[in-house]
């Protein structure tokens, strides 16, 4: 007896809510006819800025799925200063995502010293073939066109030091 | 001979007619009830627009659906007792094209006019629970067993109050014919007045309420589906169906609870008829032939109303424990349904 009250309740809530959606329309979209734009900072994909990479290894390493594959040479590039030695500098030579692997968990984004991976909010990406998901590193480097910019500090924030 | 609209039908024909009514009086309503239903009322209840592709606004999604499970691989579990795997879906909905015969749709527009119409219809409405334990037991599966037992357990529980709910119906209407029934309810008056007829819902309300309860739980709807429990028991009977034995149980459920909408709207909301004295028809040979065509279509506009209420409820309630099911029907459900029956009968001697 004591229950009936909370089952008119209920009944209440599902009624009212098929009424709303009569009225208003749902609160889903009809996905390939319309799409949602997903928040700046969603993680749909990650972006990789080659030129930032010093292949480090440490996204690979820390990746719990082991997803992410690096293979680079040493290359010697023409030194900073007049006179000076030539710097040796780490050049790409395979960067993979393996996003049937990936769980989206960004620990690669954090980690990464030198801001080479981004966050993209692009979700569209899916395939029919399960290794087509391999993403390489010129794949990876078109998603940096969907990254969008940092969004402001907040007034009076600490700027990051150099 | 019968006259259906006037024209005389040869006995060949009627059968016929029986059986292609039949068929439609049972598939009809359930592809209706599980567009309109489950499909969209569910989705709308949830605030999404549900199937919105095939045809306009997804009313063609059922064939596709039954298209799907038809190309569908028929597997049957090496241990599975297999003839009785093969038959058990059958039963299921055998119980249900059998209950249909029963149920009147017109003046002259009935599959049978048996005298002891209500009897049959409770006596057929549990041979689905044979199909369902033959189900759970052929399977060859802990899960499959378990929701078998828990669906014999829930049926036989809730078959009683239905029954007893129906003889309050019974008593006043003096008679277990459902077409008199229909005709008593329509032709009768309530406190002097015949606006509406007499349908039992407004004198056997205690009664109405109690039958619905126990055809949500025979159904095996929320909150009665333990016997399905998918997060418990992986759809409990049904686990090793796939297929088109998949799709029969599904058929079953859903034409069952229309077909128990149309026993209920004919038990108490007046079935085909609407009430007599607007028409001044005062028995069943007075009433327009035109009821013939209007009948089916006043029942089936009382079950789609007792089929939202069903639904309805299914889609707002949690699940109740097994032993909460098993105490609601011994200890509320029967009482209550006594207690109706009692006071029906004195009421009746009394007036």
């Amino acid at each position: 007896m004591a229950q009936i009250p909370g089952m008119i309740k209920g009944l209440a809530v599902t009624f009212n809510t098929m009424m709303r959606t009569f009225k208003n329309g749902s609160n889903t979209v009809q996905y390939p006819h319309e799409k949602e734009a997903p928040p700046i900072r969603a993680r749909g994909v990650i972006a990789l800025h080659e030129d930032n990479c010093t292949s480090c290894m440490l996204c690979s390493r820390s990746c719990p799925d082991w997803c992410i594959y690096i293979e680079a040479h040493k290359e010697l590039a023409p030194p900073r200063r007049e006179g000076g030695k030539p710097r040796a500098v780490n050049k790409l030579d395979r960067f993979d995502i393996d996003y049937a692997l990936c769980m989206y968990c960004g620990i690669c984004v954090e980690v990464c010293p030198f801001d080479a991976l981004f966050w993209s909010p692009e979700y569209e990406y899916s395939e029919p073939s399960i290794a087509d998901l391999l993403h390489d590193k010129s794949k990876l480097g078109e998603w940096m066109e969907t990254v969008p910019a940092a969004p402001e500090l907040e007034a009076g924030a600490e700027k990051k030091k150099k | 001979m019968m006259s259906v609209l006037a024209i005389e039908v040869p006995y060949w024909g009627q059968s016929l007619l029986r059986v292609l009514g039949g068929l439609v009086a049972v598939l009809l309503p359930a592809g209706t009830i599980v567009y309109v239903f489950l499909f969209k009322m569910m989705s709308f209840m949830q605030s999404r627009l549900g199937p919105m592709e095939a045809g306009p606004y997804g009313s063609m999604q059922l064939f596709a659906e039954v298209g799907k499970w038809l190309q569908k691989e028929d597997i049957q579990p090496d241990n599975a007792d297999k003839r009785i795997f093969r038959m058990a879906p059958i039963v299921v909905l055998m119980s249900t094209f059998l209950l249909v015969a029963v149920v009147p749709f017109g003046p002259d527009a009935w599959f049978t006019n048996f005298e002891t119409g209500v009897f049959y219809a409770l006596a057929v409405s549990s041979i689905s629970v044979l199909g369902i334990l033959m189900a759970g037991w052929s399977s060859a599966n802990k899960y499959s067993l378990l929701g078998g037992l828990r669906a014999a357990g829930q049926l036989i529980a809730y078959e009683l109050p239905m029954v007893l709910a129906v003889v309050g119906v019974v008593i006043q209407a003096g008679t277990m014919n459902l077409q008199q029934i229909v005709l008593a309810q329509n032709a009768g008056s309530i406190f002097g007045s015949d606006i509406v007829g007499n349908p039992y819902v407004l004198t056997q309300f205690v009664g109405f309420v109690v039958f619905m309860i126990a055809v949500q739980a025979e159904l095996t709807q929320a909150p009665f589906d333990m016997p399905i429990a998918e997060s418990e028991l992986v759809s409990g009977y049904m686990t090793e169906y796939s297929g088109f034995r998949f799709l029969i149980f599904f058929i079953g459920e859903f034409a069952t609870a229309g077909v128990f909408a149309m026993i209920a709207s004919t038990l108490f909301l007046g079935g085909w008829g609407i009430p007599f004295s607007w028409f001044g028809w005062t028995d069943m040979d007075s009433v327009a032939n035109w009821m013939n065509v209007a009948g089916p279509l006043i029942v089936f506009t009382k079950m789609m109303v007792l089929v939202f209420l069903i639904m309805w409820i299914r889609f707002s309630s949690p699940r109740f424990r097994e032993d909460q099911l098993q105490r609601f029907a011994w200890k509320v459900l029967i009482p209550v349904s006594l207690a109706n029956i009692m006071v029906t009968a004195v009421l009746k001697v009394a007036f």
